[in-house]
């Protein structure tokens, strides 16, 4: 079972966090510098995998964001490096390229598919298009309730997107660990007055 | 405008910026304050907000909390959007709920009755909002509120897939939390068909939750072994495109493939054989695949294939039956061991540990010694490195262990700080388990101690003099051995320990060679003397006493070296008192009493070595089951437990070293109070557990002993003997004077922790034992004695303790206290009890002091200034003013002044 997931920054600034263990906020807050610390100081070649306390700490960089996971002794650390690469490409689909800024802009939505991947701690939902439906089935109830509120269609850019088919599927041209793919700017498609 | 997904509040967005656009720490904290005025006036305002309004502050909050910062108000507005029937107000309340409201929260009651509202809906979304809200918090009272709801919801006939997930894991969650709060019912026995189930998401969920189910009751969830393997085999015999979506990178499944193989390592190797043959026929197919050129150039292909493979494997060695598995699997890993990908290497080492330990795959795992070794040598990461010490000591048997160790010494010289103590202990056991010549077993902890001697724990070097003294083929090898050591000029205080144990034992045994005489062997030693801390002063100490009966002719050198200034007026008291005990043992005494009393040590009992007991402790996973099994038989020489230094010497023994240590712990005990923690003695007998001389029928040699300290000693206190008060007793008893509740002693064995409280002459303490150690402690014995008049002061009533303290268990005894009138000195509680057949002694002060019956005044105002006032006589007022050595906290100065009750 995962035991908590963080996803912080280069500068060490927390982005997500998310624990499947109850813990006090002191708690946490003190695991979080522990492991930020821990983490940002290891080199980009070393082993993905780190023995910490009873845990097993298992993290990835994708340009600027350090995923961070805490697993049990018993757990899969590979297979727990591609959840957090799912949870990427989720990420990704729905935003877009996603980047740095979509995680703070829309970080409620980013805690929502969170929930939809991983619940308690264990893979509830490894299909991408499974997730992605049940994440544009929020959307949709939202957007209906927008257009009541202020008669403004407030589309989401997800729609757009699958409607257009895809145009630009970062993961299948460049794949995820490219540091272009990743960069800091608005992507353009996101423009809400369209 | 930066980008906002959904129906974007324009409000978060734009504080958002604000924060982002923040140029310090403080200006962000100036932002946030500003807009937490807002939000509260609005929440406190007489109009009514909508519920979009409520959703975007308590969405900003949120945000809020997430920065780092507290949130103190909010928690209504949010279970308030709970009962919206709007999707998104729910959503962002159950969102604030899962992060904010903590199981304990007051509003719990109102949240589970809106979760369960929502759960008896019709809606599948907000049914999932609600399982989920339920799966983050888990907390008992949810447990106890939901246990009929979520299990039928899992198992219903309507309900729709994605529910049956989240309710899945949800009473996963609760299982773990509370489990004893689910009734367990109907469901239990459909549950396992889930694995059946069409849908793939639904099977990944259930099987995390059969697997918990059949770690609490395998027997019961039997049938899930048939159901699993075949679903597994339908899954890796399937081609990539069968399971659509659920194929990840060309890899059918691997999230199930996992939980799945998991599921099967709670069980032995299937029984029925067409289940069996099926099952090998997986794990043959995954092997395959393994070999198979690979799908995707991409990473995440590799991972998730070897992720199925890595558990395969630890499946193949949980069942540790099918030796063809096991040597392929071994082989597979041997090609990883020289991946370019460093966590495939990091993962191929540490499974290769277990594999190490089976007796299938030994030989198979020894054949890659090479390799591991080049990885010890040359991976740039630590971690590996790590593991690649863990499989060298797991593939460690007697054919290689010459060569292992000594590639482990080598690699110690320059091995990083982070890993060494370890690296030590794991050398140790090494070298004493599969030594066949003694000789070379001594030469390798004496490298250790060349090499690494600061690293080196009192463990081992305690453990190369146990089994010096039990071997006596070995002595003499030794005792050239350390005398060799012993010329380098620098050499490490250890190195002086083992040197100065050896040659005071043995130094006899090579006494014959003019080039190490009795004279040379002395001057050698004491060369090293003063470089030592006082501990190891003492330890050479004794190794003179025992020259002055194995060399005669240099007893008067060594008497002079006693009678120096520097030792018998040395201002350490333990030195100071071994010089003047054993200058007078060496002058008043016949030279067969001296030779009785400086006899030989005696072999110490058989036990477990204490080293590895140590690295069990260290690293519990490091040290697998099955190869400690192998130790216990491999093992051929007498192993002593040592972890606990009073075993060392057998209480019944009489020989200096436990007499002699015992009255000395007597004499400094009484004479200063911090002389119980500085008790140094040859291998730290007068440690906090040293049993006080227990009164063996030694005749003279007590007797010479008790006009020793009736010679020299000051007055015992009040007449009565104290027993000597344990190690560390005065300055945690000091500590109770402002506190009421607090450890009292610990040490290896034993802590004793304290709880009491007072009210006006009264007072009751529970003082509580815990077992620390993994025996029964037998024949527990408390007692109480009060020195002098105490007992004309202070009644004390003492409840029965059991005799016995389980392992790990703890034990609560009761005193009773009333203050009859002032007292000065505290009772002292002697505790004894067995341990491994050995007796242990533990005085301690009680921690009773007169100021606990301190009792406020009630008085108001005017009665307090009247009385203030007529305190006016000069001797009646009076002020210090001293400079504090600490910064003054008002907290703390509070909780010691109220723990000294003046307040």
């Amino acid at each position: 079972m995962m035991q908590f997931m963080l996803l912080f920054s280069r500068q060490g600034k927390l982005r997500l966090q998310k624990w499947y263990a109850a813990h006090q906020d002191k708690m946490k807050k003190k695991i979080t510098r522990e492991l930020v610390t821990l983490v940002l100081s290891r080199k980009p070649k070393m082993c993905s995998f780190l023995e910490w306390k009873d845990l097993k700490i298992v993290y990835k960089r994708y340009a600027s964001l350090y995923f961070c996971c805490a697993i049990e002794p018993e757990d899969n650390e590979l297979l727990t490096l591609e959840v957090i690469h799912r949870y990427v490409e989720l990420l990704d689909k729905y935003f877009g390229s996603v980047c740095e800024l979509d995680i703070i802009f829309n970080f409620e939505k980013a805690y929502f598919m969170l929930d939809e991947l991983l619940l308690g701690g264990e893979v509830q939902e490894t299909s991408k298009k499974n997730v992605l439906k049940a994440i544009a089935a929020q959307d949709l109830l939202q957007e209906l309730r927008g257009i009541v509120r202020t008669s403004q269609a407030n589309l989401g850019g997800h729609f757009r997107q699958m409607q257009r088919k895809l145009p630009r599927d970062f993961l299948r041209t460049t794949g995820l660990a490219d540091v272009e793919a990743w960069k800091i700017t608005y992507p353009t498609h996101f423009t809400n007055t369209a | 405008m930066p980008t906002v997904k959904g129906d974007g509040m324009r409000g978060l967005a734009v504080f958002i910026s604000d924060i982002r656009n923040c140029k310090s720490k403080e200006a962000e904290i100036k932002r946030i304050n500003k807009e937490l005025a807002n939000i509260r006036s609005k929440f406190k305002g007489d109009k009514t907000l909508d519920g979009y309004q409520k959703k975007k502050y308590v969405c900003k909050l949120l945000f809020i909390f997430l920065l780092g910062h507290d949130i103190d108000f909010g928690h209504m507005e949010a279970v308030n959007l709970l009962s919206s029937n709007r999707y998104t107000e729910k959503q962002i309340g159950y969102l604030f709920i899962s992060v904010l409201i903590g199981a304990n929260n007051d509003l719990m009651k109102l949240v589970i009755q809106a979760i369960r509202n929502d759960l008896a809906g019709r809606n599948p979304i907000h049914i999932t909002l609600a399982l989920q809200c339920v799966a983050n918090i888990g907390s008992r009272e949810m447990a106890e509120g939901l246990s009929v709801d979520i299990p039928k919801l899992l198992v219903s006939g309507d309900t729709i897939d994605s529910v049956k997930q989240s309710a899945a894991l949800t009473l996963l969650r609760l299982l773990r939390s509370s489990p004893d709060s689910i009734p367990m019912g109907e469901w239990m026995s459909r549950i396992i068909h889930l694995l059946n189930d069409q849908h793939m998401g639904v099977v990944t969920a259930a099987a995390s939750l059969i697997e918990n189910l059949v770690k609490k009751n395998p027997e019961e969830y039997k049938g899930c072994v048939s159901l699993a393997v075949s679903r597994l085999s339908r899954i890796v015999t399937s081609s990539y495109t069968d399971l659509q979506d659920y194929t990840y990178y060309f890899v059918p499944a691997p999230w199930l493939s996992v939980k799945l193989l998991r599921l099967l390592q709670n069980y032995p190797p299937p029984e029925d054989p067409a289940v069996k043959t099926r099952l090998s026929e997986c794990l043959e197919t995954i092997l395959n695949k393994a070999q198979e050129p690979p799908k995707s150039k991409k990473v995440q292909h590799s991972n998730a294939k070897n992720a199925v493979l890595f558990e395969a494997i630890n499946l193949i060695i949980h069942m540790d039956s099918d030796p063809n598995l096991l040597v392929r699997a071994c082989n597979q890993l041997g090609q990883f061991l020289q991946h370019r990908e460093t966590n495939l290497r990091y993962l191929a080492l540490e499974s290769m540990c277990l594999l190490a330990t089976s007796e299938f795959s030994h030989e198979a795992v020894k054949k890659h010694q090479e390799t591991v070794i080049t990885a010890l040598k040359t991976e740039r990461d630590v971690s590996v490195r790590q593991r690649a010490v863990d499989l060298l000591y797991a593939m460690c048997d007697r054919t290689n262990a010459e060569e292992i160790v000594g590639e482990m010494l080598e690699y110690l010289e320059s091995a990083d700080y982070s890993i060494r103590e370890e690296m030590v202990l794991k050398v140790a056991i090494l070298a004493e388990k599969y030594a066949v010549d003694y000789t070379w077993y001594v030469d390798v902890i004496l490298n250790l101690i060349r090499i690494a001697g600061d690293y080196v724990s009192e463990e081992v070097w305690y453990r190369v003099i146990q089994i010096v003294i039990n071997r006596d083929d070995v002595q003499g090898y030794a005792a050239k051995t350390v005398f060799e050591a012993l010329q380098a000029p620098a050499c490490h205080e250890n190195m002086v320990k083992v040197g100065g144990y050896i040659l005071g034992e043995f130094g006899n045994l090579i006494a014959g060679d003019p080039r190490s005489g009795s004279a040379v062997q002395f001057q050698l030693l004491h060369s090293k003397y003063h470089l030592c801390s006082p501990a190891t002063r003492g330890l050479l100490l004794s190794a003179y006493i025992k020259f002055i009966n194995l060399f005669p002719e240099i007893k008067h050198i060594i008497q002079d070296v006693l009678r120096s200034d520097n030792n018998m007026r040395n201002a350490d008291v333990e030195l100071q008192q071994r010089s003047i005990e054993y200058l007078q043992l060496s002058s008043i005494t016949t030279a067969d009493v001296l030779a009785t009393v400086l006899e030989e040590m005696p072999p110490f009992p058989e036990r477990e070595s204490s080293i590895l007991a140590k690295l069990k402790k260290k690293k519990p996973s490091s040290v697998p089951e099955g190869s400690e099994q192998k130790e216990t038989t491999a093992s051929k020489i007498p192993a002593v437990q040592m972890s606990n230094n009073v075993d060392i010497a057998p209480p019944t023994s009489i020989n200096l070293m436990s007499q002699g240590e015992s009255s000395t712990d007597d004499f400094v005990d009484q004479g200063s109070p911090q002389g119980g923690s500085a008790s140094v003695d040859l291998l730290g007998l007068g440690s906090p557990t040293q049993p006080t001389a227990p009164s063996v029928g030694s005749g003279g040699l007590l007797d010479m002993f008790d006009t020793l300290t009736s010679h020299s000693s000051a007055p015992a206190t009040n007449g009565i003997d104290l027993g000597g008060l344990s190690g560390g007793a005065e300055e945690a008893f000091r500590k109770f004077i402002c506190k009421n509740n607090g450890v009292l002693f610990e040490n290896d064995l034993l802590q004793i922790g304290v709880k009491s409280e007072y009210r006006e002459d009264l007072g009751r303490l529970w003082v509580f034992y815990g077992n620390k150690t993994t025996f029964q402690l037998n024949a527990f014995l408390v007692d109480v004695s009060t020195p002098g008049n105490l007992s004309e002061s202070l009644s004390i009533q003492q409840k029965p303790v059991g005799g016995e303290v389980e392992a790990g268990a703890q034990v609560k005894q009761q005193f009773n206290m009333a203050c009859v009138q002032e007292f000065a000195e505290a009772p002292v509680m002697t505790i004894q009890f067995l341990y491994s057949g050995a007796q242990q002694k533990i005085s301690l002060k009680l921690p009773v002091v007169l100021n606990k019956y301190i009792t406020p005044a009630e008085m108001d105002a005017n009665t307090f200034f009247t009385r203030w006032k007529a305190l006016n006589s000069p001797s009646q007022e009076c002020q210090q003013i001293i400079k504090a050595t600490s910064p003054i906290d008002h907290e703390q100065v509070k909780a010691k002044a109220s723990g000294y009750c003046v307040l």
